[in-house]
């Protein structure tokens, strides 16, 4: 509804009266700012936060060399932002959905997916539930609730204002999480989403991860106002800004915004602020359009360092458990890695399945003229080979390679 | 049986879904209380409540992407797209995201239960933005599907069929038939399958195919042939995608000559598509080149509507043309 306050001189407003405070509850030392007060936290969810910050952390830098490597065709690192995403995912229902953008692997951590299930997507082998179908990091999960990523930005932000309906509509109590950077914040669907949310009134959190950097363009470049969180008022919509390198206060805000959404069915906007401490993805180089020295300083804000300092002072984590994590994790990252990186292709009925609920007549002729093809010049399409006959697979096996 | 226009045969559909299936929500522009712009959602906000028949801001690309969450949700959402020249916003969320949720997805997730509906089409004035015909840009589209009626009792048993399909359905109604057609349509819930044609008349000297409001020009071209001893043989399309190979094949292998016609320009045109499939598929037999009468390789126009327009004079031509080669 539009308000009717009449003034009569010309007096413009221009938006910069805004000025959004960032919730800050823990220092990098560990300690709590004054007054703070951290939010209810038992020990065990305190260390799966923790845990589930450092297997993303040992992940992403593990497939990044493999990726160097050339063992891997693409990456993509969440290094900085675990706190972001990690505390967050925490804050919800574990059958809340999710809906991610392409750096929140750690939500999925968080909720229990495997380096195995990890690895299955990353290397497209037979075991990927997407069937090696998509780009790595393109992770999906039913059982975890996680929506399957998709590669274009911020067409996830209106379809979970939809989702987020339907949950209303079935009243059972779930909200939807949709995380996006802030770069694509600038897309139409952006706006799409937060006014349909917002006049439809449904349960859904707008988690805006602001890094700092849309690949090269820094966010200066993106927008003229303070942040995303201004736009919130634009929706007359709940709006927080929190500081993304504090894992309590991620949790804190996302605890609240869950209630507003699910007990009052308002969608809310948080804007974490962060810094995207690694390359965009394994295709880019940062130095080319930042210092250093920016990057350092931000090193010294890391989110994982931050909690575990709180977790030493509270004598919840010590040095020695984090030995023995670290050394599990890469142990563990290297064994499944290998594990997938052997296991076979998708077979090549897969290119044809899923486009329809059935295959379409016009689709198994182009498969068949497909095999007959590949039958013909085997050596040619070794992954697809292998799956047509096992004479044919044999024979690769034997000629060599790995 | 009573009688209904191309109107009250799609809101008697939609109506017969939203009360068997309380997942069904019917959403768009001024879809709600006023009951759509054409009034194919009169009621149904009385009848179903606000929560499952709604306006929705106007942002196309909104639309699309709150129907492909609800969708994936689980819901069975109804989308209207005011005119099917605005769907171009929400190009890219059917595009990449509808169409290959299920796909990206290896079957996690999908967006079957969507179905979106949208009147195209000219011969009503429309100038550039209310006559397009766009089906030819989702045509290129795997995983959509694309469906057009040609009159009332079409258009209740194919969007009965769409909207409980197990795959996203696009659905494209002749707006200048909304009211031009009338017909008997049972009262009853009935289907008619996707995916197929419809030889709606048998002949033997040559096959005319369209679809949506282009049939009732064929008809009209067909019985100006038929004056002067040429046997056609029409098929309704229906689907454009996936379109129905086999019966138009077995129809030119009967005949040996095809003309096709669309209002939609005729570089790109779906036209194109299935003249390329029918050459490959019945070169042996095709005793004239494959005909396309279409609309000009131009924006639509205003006053000269009709001039552009594939009318029935053009494909009467065309198919004396054909059967003089």
């Amino acid at each position: 509804m539009t308000t009717t306050q009449d003034i009569h001189t010309p007096d413009f407003l221009r938006g910069d009266e805004f000025s959004i405070p960032t919730f800050r509850l823990l220092r990098q030392d560990g300690t709590l700012h004054e007054g703070a007060v951290a939010p209810a936290l038992e020990r065990d969810q305190a260390l799966k936060i923790y845990r589930a910050m450092v297997a993303t952390r040992v992940l992403d830098e593990r497939m990044m060399a493999a990726q160097r490597q050339g063992r891997l065709s693409f990456y993509m690192q969440c290094t900085g932002e675990e706190a972001a995403v990690i505390g967050s995912a925490a804050a919800l229902d574990d059958a809340d959905m999710i809906m991610a953008q392409y750096r929140e692997q750690g939500a999925l951590v968080y909720r229990g997916f495997s380096y195995d299930e990890f690895m299955n997507q990353l290397f497209g082998n037979e075991l990927d539930y997407g069937k090696g179908r998509q780009m790595p990091i393109h992770y999906g999960s039913r059982k975890l609730h996680y929506m399957t990523i998709s590669s274009p930005l911020a067409t996830q932000i209106p379809q979970a204002a939809g989702y987020a309906y339907g949950q209303k509509l079935a009243g059972e109590g779930h909200c939807t999480i949709v995380f996006f950077g802030e770069g694509a914040a600038s897309e139409g669907d952006f706006h799409a989403a937060l006014n349909m949310a917002a006049v439809h009134e449904v349960p859904v959190i707008f988690f805006c991860r602001n890094n700092g950097y849309a690949i090269s363009t820094p966010s200066i470049e993106q927008f003229a106002a303070d942040g995303v969180a201004p736009r919130a008022f634009g929706y007359r919509m709940h709006v927080i800004r929190v500081d993304g390198n504090d894992v309590l206060a991620v949790l804190a805000a996302t605890r609240k915004a869950r209630r507003i959404a699910v007990e009052e069915n308002k969608p809310v906007l948080i804007e974490a602020m962060t810094y995207r401490l690694a390359a965009h993805s394994s295709s880019d180089d940062p130095s080319g359009y930042r210092s250093k020295k920016e990057e350092e300083a931000w090193r010294d804000k890391d989110p994982i360092q931050r909690m575990q300092n709180w977790l030493l002072a509270r004598e919840w984590w010590d040095e020695e458990e984090e030995k023995a994590l670290q050394e599990t994790l890469r142990r563990e990252v290297l064994e499944t890695m290998k594990r997938a990186e052997k296991r076979p292709p998708p077979p090549l009925d897969s290119l044809v399945t899923d486009v329809y609920a059935d295959v379409t007549p016009a689709l198994q002729r182009q498969l068949d003229g497909l095999k007959a093809h590949i039958r013909k010049y085997p050596e040619a399409y070794p992954k697809g080979a292998r799956s047509l006959d096992p004479d044919v697979s044999a024979s690769l096996d034997t000629q060599g390679g790995e | 049986m009573p009688t209904m226009n191309m109107l009250q045969a799609i809101n008697n559909a939609l109506d017969i879904a939203m009360a068997e299936d309380e997942k069904v929500i019917c959403f768009g522009e001024d879809v709600g209380f006023f009951g759509g712009v054409f009034r194919a959602t009169s009621h149904l906000q009385e009848k179903y409540g606000k929560a499952r028949c709604f306006n929705t801001p106007l942002v196309e690309q909104g639309i699309i992407g709150f129907a492909n969450g609800l969708a994936a949700q689980g819901s069975v959402p109804v989308a209207e797209i005011q005119f099917a020249d605005y769907i171009f916003p929400a190009f890219d969320q059917i595009v990449n995201e509808t169409a290959k949720f299920r796909y990206r997805s290896g079957d996690l997730f999908n967006v079957g239960g969507l179905t979106i509906r949208t009147p195209y089409g000219g011969g009503i004035s429309g100038g550039h933005y209310h006559s397009q015909s766009p089906e030819a840009y989702f045509a290129h589209t795997p995983g959509l599907k694309v469906v057009v009626p040609r009159n009332p009792y079409q258009a209740k048993g194919l969007l009965l069929s769409a909207i409980r399909d197990p795959d996203p359905v696009l659905f494209f109604e002749p707006k200048r038939l909304y009211r031009a057609s009338t017909g008997e349509v049972p009262e009853a819930d009935y289907q008619l399958p996707l995916g197929e044609a419809e030889v709606t008349r048998e002949g033997s000297d040559i096959t005319v195919l369209g679809w949506g409001a282009q049939m009732e020009v064929i008809e009209r071209a067909v019985a100006l042939a038929e004056k002067e001893g040429i046997s056609c043989e029409v098929i309704d399309l229906r689907s454009i995608l996936p379109w129905d190979e086999d019966t138009v094949v077995e129809s030119v292998l009967k005949t040996g000559r095809l003309l096709i016609t669309h209002e939609a320009p005729l570089t790109g045109g779906f036209a194109g598509e299935i003249a390329a499939t029918i050459q490959e598929r019945c070169f042996l037999y095709l005793e004239s080149p494959i005909a396309r009468v279409t609309g000009l390789d131009t924006p639509f126009p205003l006053t000269l509507e009709k001039e552009y327009l594939p009318d029935h004079l053009k494909i009467f031509e065309a198919i004396q043309a054909s059967m003089a080669f």
